[in-house]
């Protein structure tokens, strides 16, 4: 058994240009999504330019991680072989209501077969993973 | 004048090779694909070598011009990619041809599909690779990465908001084996289905049982289209194509799950455009084959294809409506994706045509509109709807 919520062995994240400053918050236990300077159009996931007034100036702020549940799965049958032994385990989709709505993915932390609720208020826990690739994930719990 | 491809095209010809469980063709997939063609040409009457165009979807790994070339075809004039993965341009491949064709482009276009995982890799498994960027970088590492996985959330989130039980997925599934038992080139042929079968299968991922989710196969379809004019020159009835066209609403394809209208099948911007485009409502269709990825995108997009209100999804929803010949809404009379065969939808079309012939396994009664729903969920999907004669 390991710490973190899946067993090991899935695809690390790695950071690429376009989204190096949110990989880098989740190090630094921020969640940095991205908002536009011109307009405060909030996107998510990160885009070269606003969607709404096109202005490249696009930039990532911190935000409070605490968000509702807007969907989710449970997920059984394993499709790589890291999770071959995992059992059931629970993604969801969450809102982040302080910046625009926009939605993240991650997990739901507690026991895997818990009933999951549409409209629960949630919050951010960082996964901190070291190593050759030393990155962070996201999860959720009930708050 | 209304610019328009109603009436303007018709299907001629339908080919198909066998179709073999993921991973058992003995064939090369672009043999596959030149069989289907030359299939599809004797369906139809013609050499091969008339054929003048090519379309096709999803990133389709046989070149028109190496199709071209190994079939001797005379010349080549029009050689054409719908954009997007899955099956969402399994219709839009038939716009395309039916738009070329009208507009001068080419006079004799197939559209194929061909798949062969053994040869070229699975879709329903994960990435093998020790690190992901970019979209993949915010879902893989959370174990978000098949594509049951990728669209289970939205059916989730459907269900949740109009009360929709897991009855209303299983009739999907339970119609489709139910027609496959008709169909001596269906894959689950002599694999019947029942209710008890479908509640004790295992979940993929919830609300996806087994049953719920698409096959996958080698194999390879095709079918040849020319101008209406043409069209009553060939031996066949011709199909003729209503209506095709593709399309996605406002910013459907954000990334990381942020559509802004999130459950849906991502039909609702392109549905008005096709009944008008037709000439039909959804009360006129005859029969209906529409695209199982998943059961739950089937649902979605008979909602939003007007055929009932999500309210009642769960009084509509019953396999004895769905069930040819005497329900009033046949629908994937073929067995489709989930049981007939994963060929990215376009046997789907091709059972489409079939019934308009009246040539399939579970024929419809005078069925003169058949209409295809072709791969929910992505974007861009995709319609198409075929007419008899007498729709013109």
């Amino acid at each position: 058994m390991s710490d973190y919520y899946l067993d090991e062995g899935l695809p690390q994240p790695v950071a690429s240009e376009i989204d190096a400053p949110y990989w880098a918050g989740l190090r630094d236990n921020e969640m940095r999504l991205q908002v536009c300077a011109a307009c405060n159009e909030w996107q998510w996931g990160p885009e070269w330019i606003c969607h709404h007034c096109h202005s490249d100036d696009v930039s990532f702020q911190a935000v409070e991680p605490r968000g509702v549940i807007y969907s989710y799965e449970r997920v059984w049958h394993p499709v790589h072989p890291a999770l071959k032994e995992q059992g059931p385990y629970i993604v969801v989709l969450v809102q982040i209501p302080s910046a625009g709505d926009v939605r993240v993915i991650g997990n739901l932390l507690g026991d895997p077969k818990q009933k999951v609720v549409i409209g629960a208020e949630v919050e951010g826990v960082f996964e901190h993973h070291d190593g050759d690739n030393p990155h962070t994930l996201l999860h959720w719990r009930a708050s | 004048m209304t610019r328009s491809i109603r009436g303007e095209t018709a299907v001629v010809g339908v080919g198909e090779t066998v179709y073999y469980k993921r991973g058992e063709a003995t064939d090369a997939e672009f043999k596959l694909a030149l069989n289907a063609i030359i299939a599809a040409c004797q369906d139809a009457g013609i050499s091969p070598k008339e054929i003048d165009g090519f379309a096709s979807y999803s990133n389709d790994r046989s070149d028109p011009s190496h199709l071209a070339a190994a079939l001797g075809c005379k010349e080549l004039t029009f050689s054409n990619m719908q954009w997007g993965g899955g099956g969402g341009g399994g219709s839009a491949a038939i716009a395309n041809a039916a738009a070329a064709i009208h507009g001068g482009l080419a006079d004799t276009v197939v559209v194929f599909r061909a798949l062969a995982q053994g040869q070229f890799g699975r879709f329903g498994q994960g990435p093998q690779r020790n690190t992901v960027a970019g979209d993949g970088a915010y879902a893989i590492p959370y174990g978000l990465m098949s594509p049951a996985q990728m669209f289970a959330m939205k059916v989730v989130r459907f269900m949740h908001d109009h009360g929709v039980e897991q009855e209303a997925l299983r009739a999907i599934s339970l119609a489709c084996y139910h027609h496959a038992q008709n169909n001596p080139r269906a894959v689950m042929h002599g694999r019947p289905l029942d209710e008890a079968k479908y509640d004790a299968s295992r979940w993929i991922v919830e609300p996806f049982h087994l049953f719920d989710c698409c096959l996958e196969n080698d194999g390879a379809a095709a079918m040849i289209l020319v101008s209406a004019d043409r069209a009553r020159d060939f031996p066949n009835k011709p199909a003729y194509v209503l209506g095709a066209l593709g399309g996605s609403h406002y910013r459907a394809g954000s990334s990381v799950h942020n559509a802004p209208d999130y459950s849906t099948s991502t039909f609702k911007t392109i549905v008005p455009r096709l009944y008008e485009m037709a000439g039909i409502k959804a009360s006129d269709v005859d029969v209906l084959q529409s695209y199982e990825n998943f059961t739950g995108g089937v649902l979605m997009s008979i909602v939003e294809h007007g055929f009932c209100e999500p309210e009642v999804c769960n009084d509509f929803f019953v396999k004895e409506r769905f069930s040819a010949p005497d329900g009033d809404l046949p629908l994937n009379t073929s067995g489709g994706n989930l049981a007939e065969c994963y060929m990215h939808g376009l046997g789907l079309n091709i059972e489409a045509v079939r019934q308009i012939r009246g040539e399939s396994s579970n024929q419809v009664a005078d069925s003169e509109v058949a209409m295809v729903i072709s791969g929910p969920m992505v974007t861009p999907v995709s319609n198409s709807i075929f007419g008899g004669e007498t729709t013109l």
